[in-house]
């Protein structure tokens, strides 16, 4: 597969055109295209609606994903149920394609739990808020599944940002060197906070993998089809022994990095406006508009499941139970610990001494 | 954009200010120093603190640098060795790690090792502690894995006017100094005296409060929590020290008010076991035996990772298990 360097490979350009691709293997059918299309409402909406409840105050932080729907949907519909994924905190539509529910996701915005879900169920790791901390262990579990002579392989999503950590390089260097299953996608929504991506990189980051001793594909990031039909095949060289992928989604982050950020105070709104018309999300309506059998009928449909899912989120929200606060201890070890069972008690009594004074 | 005046003495202003003022004295001062990290230049850094420095200095000399912070602390080291004076900065507590093997293993040693032929004077900011809903990784106290660190020099500010003279102490320092900066504090104001002239050595400890009865150790946010515990307190006099300093730790000042007072609280976010209290009570045991009436009381985090912060204000010391801490030294 080609397209390190200069245009990203795609399938659907910005208006919604459909162009096969001599490097893709573009063979979705009508389900499937409804079913990445659905995806993409429904993590939008999701976007939107814990947006809000941030700026509400029902959380304490969101990192909205709206602009990289097709990156992440795309990517994550080509695992395979055994698959494992290592994303970042950015990356709720791939908890959603892993099933986790909404108010699962929510706990760990809400402050209520570090991670809200079992990552063993899921096959979701936790999201990694330390930038890069989990692009080792991808490979690393990539080489366990092969020493233990499955074909399962792991993906690990990464920030352009991410990219200039030590860790991540590491990574690579691991992956290439044992050829472990593992795919890196990186989305390149062009900001790491207010740093642009050339604060980063001289060159395409896609270009990197080569020098690593892999292939790195550039992917319009917006286009839900390519991102599905790169990594799906991306995936298939890591299970067939053939060693790790860098793919570089090329994408766009469409709102604030964290609730609390503003980005007019480092970009333009020209710059928005120009990515706002590669929106994924219109980009594959257009299409859908242009070639499903029935396309009113199946948008009236998405839009009633976006309002279910915003009243659900909602609901889940509000009514996440706050942790009790011997939560704190729990976990910390598998096995007893004096320390942690000494200092759970005391304060356990410290709390029921301000219970008995009137 | 914004003000670039001078602040005369006396001047109002927040702690997140009080360091941007120094900062731009520092870099006006000496164009050997520079600011670098993530988000410090065009944002002007998450908490503001280098808010207008890259349109008034220049991005060679207030710079946005790649995500790495092992890059950006390793990179100050080189800078430095060439003889710049660099004032990295770390954009959470949480994110120093990547950065350990630098700060650790080759900052903190190059003097030694090239017998003094290396000049170090690199300052490496951190926000540090909870207490503001913060995420993961957005609320720890790891400034003992520092203090434990030979060859650096670890500081804590605790107000405005700490803040300003203590970061321009810091820049003027020819040790590679480690400087935490209480983020439940940054917009706390308070006055800012910009002639350092008057303000105490930056390894002194401060009596913030007076009192005759125990002695309360704090840095960085604990300071403020000690502060409110005596005036909460009506039956005792408690004297409160901001130890500003770890390392050095100044004995002297912590040793001279416990030998009056007979009690001593050693207060902090970190964990408990193994944290900088360990040291303090130490020391104070060891040079305050005889007027102590019962061992130093450690009052901090608990064995466990920072909490999501629906359960911070369970984890974080407050004026209560401060008091109850004092109740202990009788
Ligand atoms: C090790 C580390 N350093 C710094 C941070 C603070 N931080 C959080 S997100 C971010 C930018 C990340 O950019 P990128 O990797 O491009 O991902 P994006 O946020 O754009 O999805 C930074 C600097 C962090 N979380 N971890």
């Amino acid at each position: 597969m080609s397209g390190a360097e200069g245009q990203p490979l795609r399938l659907l350009d910005a208006e919604g055109v459909y162009r096969d691709h001599p490097d893709l293997r573009a063979d979705f059918d009508e389900a499937q295209i409804r079913g990445l299309y659905r995806d993409m409402a429904m993590v939008r909406r999701l976007d939107t609606e814990c947006l809000a409840l941030a700026r509400q105050g029902e959380l304490a932080v969101w990192t909205p994903l709206s602009g990289q729907e097709a990156a992440q949907v795309g990517s994550a519909r080509s695992l395979l149920p055994g698959d494992m994924a290592f994303p970042t905190y950015r990356d709720h539509g791939v908890a959603w394609c892993r099933g986790v529910p909404p108010a699962a996701l929510l706990a760990h915005f809400r402050g209520v739990a570090h991670s809200g879900w079992d990552p063993r169920e899921y096959r979701l790791h936790p999201y990694s808020v330390v930038v890069g901390g989990h692009a080792l262990h991808a490979v690393g579990y990539a080489m366990g599944a092969a020493a233990q002579g499955t074909a399962d392989a792991a993906i690990a999503y990464l920030g352009d940002g991410a990219m200039s950590q030590g860790e991540v390089n590491e990574a690579f260097v691991w992956a290439a060197a044992r050829r472990a299953p593992v795919v890196f996608v990186c989305q390149n929504n062009q900001w790491a906070i207010s740093e642009p991506v050339e604060r980063q990189s001289a060159v395409p980051l896609a270009e990197r993998a080569r020098g690593f001793g892999f292939p790195g594909v550039r992917v319009d990031g917006n286009d839900v089809l390519a991102c599905r039909a790169v990594v799906r095949d991306a995936l298939a060289r890591a299970r067939s022994g053939h060693g790790p992928t860098l793919v570089e989604a090329v994408t766009y982050r469409m709102g604030p990095h964290t609730s609390s950020d503003d980005p007019r105070r480092y970009r333009t709104a020209e710059e928005e406006r120009v990515w706002l018309r590669r929106d994924p999300l219109a980009r594959l309506r257009t299409h859908l508009s242009r070639t499903d059998t029935d396309p009113e009928k199946f948008l009236a449909s998405v839009d009633e499941d976006c309002d279910a899912l915003a009243r659900e989120l909602r609901h889940a929200c509000r009514t996440l139970p706050d942790p009790r606060p011997g939560e704190i201890w729990e976990h910390v070890y598998a096995q007893t610990h004096p320390l942690v069972a000494e200092e759970r008690g005391w304060y356990a009594d410290y709390l029921d001494s301000f219970e008995e004074t009137p | 954009m914004t003000t670039t005046t001078e602040p005369s003495t006396g001047t109002t202003m927040s702690l997140s200010r009080a360091l941007n003022t120094g900062l731009r004295a520092a870099l006006a001062d000496d164009p050997a120093v520079l600011v670098m990290g993530e988000d410090v230049g065009t944002l002007g850094g998450v908490f503001r603190v280098t808010d207008g420095l890259a349109a008034e200095f220049g991005s060679d000399r207030v710079m946005d640098t790649p995500l790495g912070e092992a890059g950006i602390v390793g990179t100050a080291v080189g800078m430095a060795l060439r003889g710049l004076r660099p004032v990295c900065e770390i954009q959470f507590d949480g994110f120093v790690f990547p950065a350990f093997n630098q700060i650790t293993t080759q900052l903190a040693h190059l003097s030694s090792r090239t017998r003094g032929a290396a000049h170090l004077p690199l300052v490496i900011r951190i926000p540090f502690g909870g207490g503001i809903g913060a995420a993961e990784h957005h609320g720890e106290s790891p400034e003992a894995y520092f203090t434990h660190t030979p060859g650096l020099r670890v500081v804590a500010c605790s107000t405005p006017a700490d803040a300003h003279t203590m970061i321009r102490q810091a820049v003027a320092c020819p040790d590679p100094v480690v400087f935490f900066e209480p983020k439940q504090l940054y917009w706390e104001r308070g006055p800012v005296d910009t002639d350092l002239g008057s303000a105490p050595a930056m390894d002194r400890a401060v009596v913030v409060r007076e009192g005759s009865d125990a002695t309360l150790l704090a840095y960085g946010p604990t300071v403020r929590t000690c502060l409110d515990a005596a005036e909460a307190d009506e039956e005792r006099s408690l004297e409160v020290i901001d130890l500003r300093s770890l390392n050095p730790l100044d004995t002297a000042t912590v040793a001279a008010s416990v030998a009056r007072t007979g009690g001593c609280v050693v207060v902090h976010e970190a964990p408990v076991f193994g944290g900088y209290g360990a040291e303090v009570a130490a020391r104070v045991t060891e040079h305050c035996f005889d007027a102590l009436r019962t061992p130093v009381r450690r009052v901090g985090g608990f064995c466990a990772p920072y909490p999501p912060s629906r359960l911070e204000h369970h984890y974080l010391p407050d004026l209560d298990r401060v008091l109850d801490a004092v109740d202990r030294t009788w």
